[in-house]
């Protein structure tokens, strides 16, 4: 199999410029800058079948295509590398093992949606990805790949690298333009889309770190290689993150529509101690949950929605037949409850009551009726919220009452505290 | 006010933004990085220097978890209690860790030498249980390790 995003991965100094120049590194930039226009790069992209690679899914080069070209306010990019959801850990490869695989994405997306500079927004945990693609940038500078007149072209991009500071919403892309505006991450209402109203009040693109990995070589190898590495509307390889009871955790790059069966036994090298699967994540905590019965499912964005979940950000988590689902919920509950921004009511008091309420059923204090609560509460925070995190909890904690129901009712039944 | 050198520096991170207002965040990195802590007065010159009000200021030191107005412990353990971390034990390192310091989540020891911490997702369950001791990433954590550390830093 051809590896893309991850080829550098294992290379020594697989971050260092010489190494990224080596393998024609920013030949694609080049490409773009002096043989295509802006719309036949966009083109190109669309017909690759890219998706945003963060979770949504939504196609790269028709989100370009939103643009407005004709509005005469300045135009931003902004990269999504605030990699936060549970479970998700493949942006911090890209940015601490091959930063430049970045760098001369950013240049050839600027090009094609006419934009002058370009934010990266790191986790503010992720110091060590962030050293490293500060260096990269600089480098980058300093061969004249950034800065005026990029590449002897008559454009100019400038790269300015933000660092986070330890908030899971500013991963949604409106949470993080506030951030970076330097205010708290609260999500905007939408519409107006980030497109024609995003930073600064100027038309933006946000594009998650793995998406924009993708683009030098879309237009290096053409966009027919890369919608073939993948499946059906599903362009490409993603980088899937295998952690929980396996015995290889680690990222893996393989072809959007692998299943996941083949995921965990071939390449994560099976269940811990040869224990039974129980149930497992299939695109980060917020996608509901998969029982063994579901993974011959193929990962790619529309395979997994068809069966009532979500790739999302492509971690897998992986939990076997010793897991206490109940236990299981109560964290994830306790996530959503410690990273609601507390914005919408819903959602900041729903996230604390849910998880107050399995957490009782969890230490045997649950009343009879906590059950039938827990879910009228969750089932009120999604859909009535200004950004997806309300819907996240709703379908993650909604998902192990649903499929796992039993376990709660048990508990229930067996330690419940008299009234 | 801030002394001028520190301006300098300030100066230097305002002006890659479009507005002076938007670099509040690579701002109070520095402060934070150079004083320890966010303290009160820090605030206030920060609010001063990029010309918005103190409680804008604030609001934005008390959403994110990294920013912080106590000082930490020399040693401060942020260990992770999320999914992929408690599959593999986290819980037990927290437990662990509390009883070996004597000190619960968000305290400091009383010499000042370690602080602790229960953090969401760090964004590396491929080496679960994973924790950040000050800002370094450590990975497949267990009693013994955890001991080592301690004794280190002791």
């Amino acid at each position: 199999m051809e590896k893309v995003v991850s080829r550098h991965f294992d290379q020594e100094n697989s971050h260092s410029f010489i190494n990224y120049l080596k393998d024609n590194g920013y030949r694609a930039a080049r490409k773009a800058l002096t043989q295509m226009t802006p719309a036949s790069v966009i083109d190109e992209v669309k017909k690759s079948n890219l998706r945003g690679l963060g979770g949504a899914g939504f196609p790269t080069g028709v989100k370009w295509s939103f643009i407005p070209q004709a509005s005469p306010k300045p135009k931003y990019l902004v990269v999504n590398g605030d990699e936060g959801e549970p479970g998700t850990f493949k942006d911090k490869y890209i940015l601490q093992q091959d930063p430049h695989a970045l760098i001369e994405g950013i240049i050839i997306t600027c090009y094609a949606i006419g934009s002058h500079k370009a934010y990266v927004y790191v986790r503010g945990e992720y110091e060590k990805p962030l050293q490293a693609l500060l260096t990269a940038v600089e480098e980058a500078y300093k061969a004249g790949f950034l800065g005026q007149a990029v590449m002897g072209s008559e454009f100019d991009i400038d790269v300015v690298v933000h660092q986070g500071a330890g908030a899971y919403i500013c991963g949604e892309e409106t949470a993080l333009l506030e951030s970076l505006e330097g205010k708290k991450g609260f999500p905007r209402l939408k519409p107006p889309f980030p497109a024609v109203v995003g930073l600064f009040g100027c038309p933006t693109v946000i594009n998650n770190v793995e998406t924009i990995a993708c683009v030098a070589p879309i237009i290096n190898k053409g966009a027919e290689w890369f919608a073939k590495l993948g499946c059906e509307k599903n362009g490409g390889n993603r980088l899937f993150c295998v952690s929980g009871h396996v015995h290889k955790p680690g990222v893996y790059e393989l072809p959007n529509g692998t299943t996941l069966r083949a995921i965990i036994y071939e390449h994560a090298g099976g269940v811990l101690n040869g224990n039974k699967l129980k149930a497992v994540i299939p695109g980060g905590i917020s996608a509901p949950i998969l029982t063994p019965d579901q993974i011959d499912v193929k990962m790619d964005f529309d395979s997994l929605k068809a069966i009532g979940t979500m790739a999302g950000s492509g971690g897998i988590i992986v939990m076997d037949e010793t897991t206490d689902m109940v236990w299981a919920a109560m964290i994830a509950a306790r996530f959503y409850a410690n990273e609601s921004c507390g914005q919408c009511s819903p959602c900041r008091e729903g996230s604390g009551w849910a998880y107050r309420n399995i957490k009782r059923i969890y230490e045997g204090t649950a009343r009879p009726y906590d059950l039938k609560n827990l879910a009228g509460i969750v089932n009120n925070i999604g859909g009535n919220t200004i950004c997806p995190f309300g819907d996240a909890l709703t379908m993650c904690v909604g998902s192990y009452i649903s499929k796992f129901r039993s376990e709660f009712e048990n508990k229930i039944k067996e330690r419940v505290c008299p009234i | 006010m801030f002394s001028a050198e520190y301006l300098q520096e300030l100066d230097k991170i305002t002006a890659k933004y479009e507005q002076k207002r938007a670099a509040l965040l690579p701002v109070l990195h520095y402060v934070q990085h150079k004083e320890g802590l966010i303290s009160q007065d820090a605030e206030q010159n920060i609010a001063e220097y990029l010309e918005i009000s103190v409680v804008h200021v604030h609001e934005v030191v008390s959403f994110y978890h990294l920013f912080h107005q106590t000082k930490k412990g020399q040693y401060h353990f942020s260990v992770c209690q999320t999914t992929a971390c408690a599959l593999r034990g986290g819980e037990q390192i927290i437990e662990h860790l509390k009883e070996r310091l004597g000190i619960t989540p968000g305290q400091t020891t009383p010499d000042g030498k370690f602080s602790l911490s229960v953090v969401e997702c760090l964004g590396a369950c491929e080496i679960a249980p994973v924790m950040q001791g000050n800002k370094e990433y450590i990975g497949c954590l267990n009693k013994k390790k955890i001991d080592e550390i301690i004794d280190k830093n002791k």
